[in-house]
């Protein structure tokens, strides 16, 4: 009986310098470790995308089923609903905490409603609705459909015909991206009222300059702004999420990175697309009015 | 005994599954190297091996939901390679997998997870579809009481039947079984073998069971293979290292074959300390921590 242990790839490859017994060769296997690197990076992104369009066939080819889509956007939307109304709350009597000393300074703190708004409508709050949900949302999405590929549920739904990625994905994926609008509008809306009441009630700011100098400053651009990002911070959070987990390493540790990855990977997604989205947005706001926006200061 | 009704061989009998010079990798590690079966329609079939052989991988590559790298497989003619993910998944209608944990779904009763298939692939209505998930649970021997639970609720072996009440709702041709009697009590595990031996007498019923229990082998099977793991072969060895009936395989002088049924550590312990030396010895030899 033949006995052919394999040894592990990073002896292998530690080993090699040894025995070429060169700096080329220890060259030769690092420039291979990082195309292997390389490619093992774009074979993912190329994994994501064909996922992802796998998705987008299953909305449109099959009609979808209420009874399996009820329970998703419950989970996603209703039960979101009270931690982000909470954190925008609280994020929008921080925004008045955190300027009302440099506006003071400058003798502006009237104008405080204008900048807390602004900030609030254009960035905070979709982020901070986008961000809520990757943790709360993305992260369980990605523990619930790692577990069901450890414990082969995936596989069975497989095997009975049915697709998982139609059962499984798609509730997910239309929850997080038809509900997100309407979480980013809640963390608008108590992001205004904490950052109000605070500057009001706490900083003595006069409403009347407060909500004049926001009317002034913010308009409906700015609002439709963070709604539109919203939708493309949804699409990336369920995608994301169930991705890791469709692709969960086996046992607990692999549930547990699965959870980890899908935030974090959300998370960054998330900032990269608001920049350029934000740079884009911004074009087509001067390209509608050339006059630029109205300055605060 | 069993009655055996088939043979490896068995030219009157048309072939349901064709497994020709089947091999799978993950990555850099090889699964499993030119595996050629071919599987005659009503013949129950028990792949034996031991651990990280490959045994439920080639039970996977059966149905295709491991994609082989090398080789192809046959169901009832056609190459599973060849066929789109809309014909797969209806191809899999007519076959029934029973997974080692069951894989009920844990967010569904278990009426439900019975009746999965039947409302994904029929057009019955409710009062039908409960009608056969109920003679279905009572067919692997649960009360229709435990229909309203959930699958966290239910027992190993009460699992393990529900499973398998699943992937008999459609009235599969093929039944596969990934290791039904593991982590099962003896009793239990006879409870099992006798479902198996109830379907199997089911008109046109082929089975495949990958088990490592050779009481449930030997009772059920009409022919018997063993996988051995690649990482203890050579290069030219070949993978299946037996193929014949239960009473061959009682006959057998192959020691790889004789410590497996006969459940010896023997000189595999032996083999297992030099493999852990060796691996203690390599760090050292290269000046590594």
């Amino acid at each position: 009986m033949a006995s052919t242990p394999t040894a592990p790839a990073e002896t292998t490859r530690a080993n090699a310098p040894a025995a070429a017994g060169g700096l080329t060769a220890w060259f030769a296997v690092q420039i291979a470790n990082l195309g292997s690197f390389a490619l093992s990076r774009v074979a993912g992104i190329g994994d994501v995308t064909i996922f992802s369009l796998k998705t987008l066939g299953w909305i449109f080819s099959r009609r979808q089923r209420r009874d399996v889509l009820l329970p998703s956007f419950y989970q996603i939307g209703v039960l979101s609903l009270p931690v982000v109304a909470l954190t925008g709350l609280f994020i929008g009597m921080v925004l008045a905490v955190q300027s009302f000393a440099q506006f003071k300074a400058l003798g502006l703190q009237t104008r405080l409603g204008a900048v807390i708004n602004l900030s609030l409508v254009r960035e905070l709050g979709p982020v901070l609705a986008a961000t809520m949900l990757a943790g709360r949302v993305g992260s369980a999405m990605a523990a619930e459909l790692g577990t069901m590929r450890v414990t082969e549920q995936i596989d069975a739904m497989e095997s009975m015909g049915a697709n998982p990625i139609y059962y499984l994905v798609v509730p997910r994926f239309l929850g997080c991206l038809i509900l997100i609008p309407t979480l980013t509008v809640m963390a608008d809306f108590m992001g205004v009222l904490g950052g109000y009441l605070y500057s009001h009630l706490l900083l003595g700011i006069d409403y009347h300059h407060y909500w004049n100098n926001s009317r002034e400053y913010v308009d409906a651009f700015d609002f439709l702004m963070g709604i539109f990002k919203s939708f493309f911070f949804g699409a990336a959070i369920a995608l994301v999420s169930c991705h890791r987990g469709f692709n969960c390493t086996p046992g607990a540790e692999g549930v547990g990175r699965a959870a980890t990855n899908a935030f974090v990977h959300s998370f960054v997604l998330i900032l990269v697309l608001d920049l350029f989205l934000g740079i884009g947005l911004d074009n087509v706001h001067d390209f509608f009015r050339p006059e630029g926006p109205r300055r605060l200061l | 005994m069993p009655t055996t009704n088939t043979n490896r061989l068995d030219a009157t009998k048309p072939m349901l599954l064709e497994i020709a010079a089947l091999s799978v990798s993950f990555g850099k590690q090889d699964v499993l190297r030119r595996i050629s079966i071919d599987i005659p329609t009503g013949q129950t079939l028990v792949i034996l091996g031991e651990s990280g052989c490959g045994k439920t991988v080639l039970l996977k590559t059966m149905i295709g939901l491991v994609r082989p790298s090398e080789g192809g497989v046959r169901l009832e003619g056609s190459s599973l390679a060849h066929m789109s993910e809309a014909d797969l998944g209806h191809m899999r209608t007519r076959y029934g997998f029973v997974f080692q944990g069951a894989a009920l779904f844990d967010s569904l009763t278990i009426a439900d997870n019975v009746a999965f298939p039947l409302r994904e692939h029929t057009l019955l209505k409710e009062p039908e579809i409960r009608e056969i998930v109920s003679a279905l649970l009572t067919e692997v021997g649960l009360p229709g009481s435990v229909g309203q639970k959930k699958p966290v609720q239910l027992s190993g072996g009460m699992r393990k039947r529900v499973g398998l009440a699943r992937a008999l709702a459609l009235d599969p041709h093929l039944v596969l079984y990934d290791e039904p009697t593991t982590g099962l009590d003896p009793i239990m595990s006879d409870v099992i073998n006798e479902l198996m031996m109830r379907v199997r007498s089911r008109e046109h019923v082929t089975s495949v069971i990958v088990t490592h229990d050779m009481i449930s082998a030997r009772k059920v099977a009409d022919r018997i293979i063993m996988l051995y793991p690649l990482t203890r072969l050579g290069e030219d060895e070949e993978q299946l290292v037996f193929d014949g009936t239960p009473a061959e395989l009682d006959r057998s002088t192959d020691p790889r074959i004789c410590q497996f049924i006969e459940g010896k550590a023997g000189a595999r312990l032996t083999e297992m300390r030099d493999e852990q030396a060796r691996a203690d010895a390599a760090p050292a030899a290269t000046g590594n921590p």
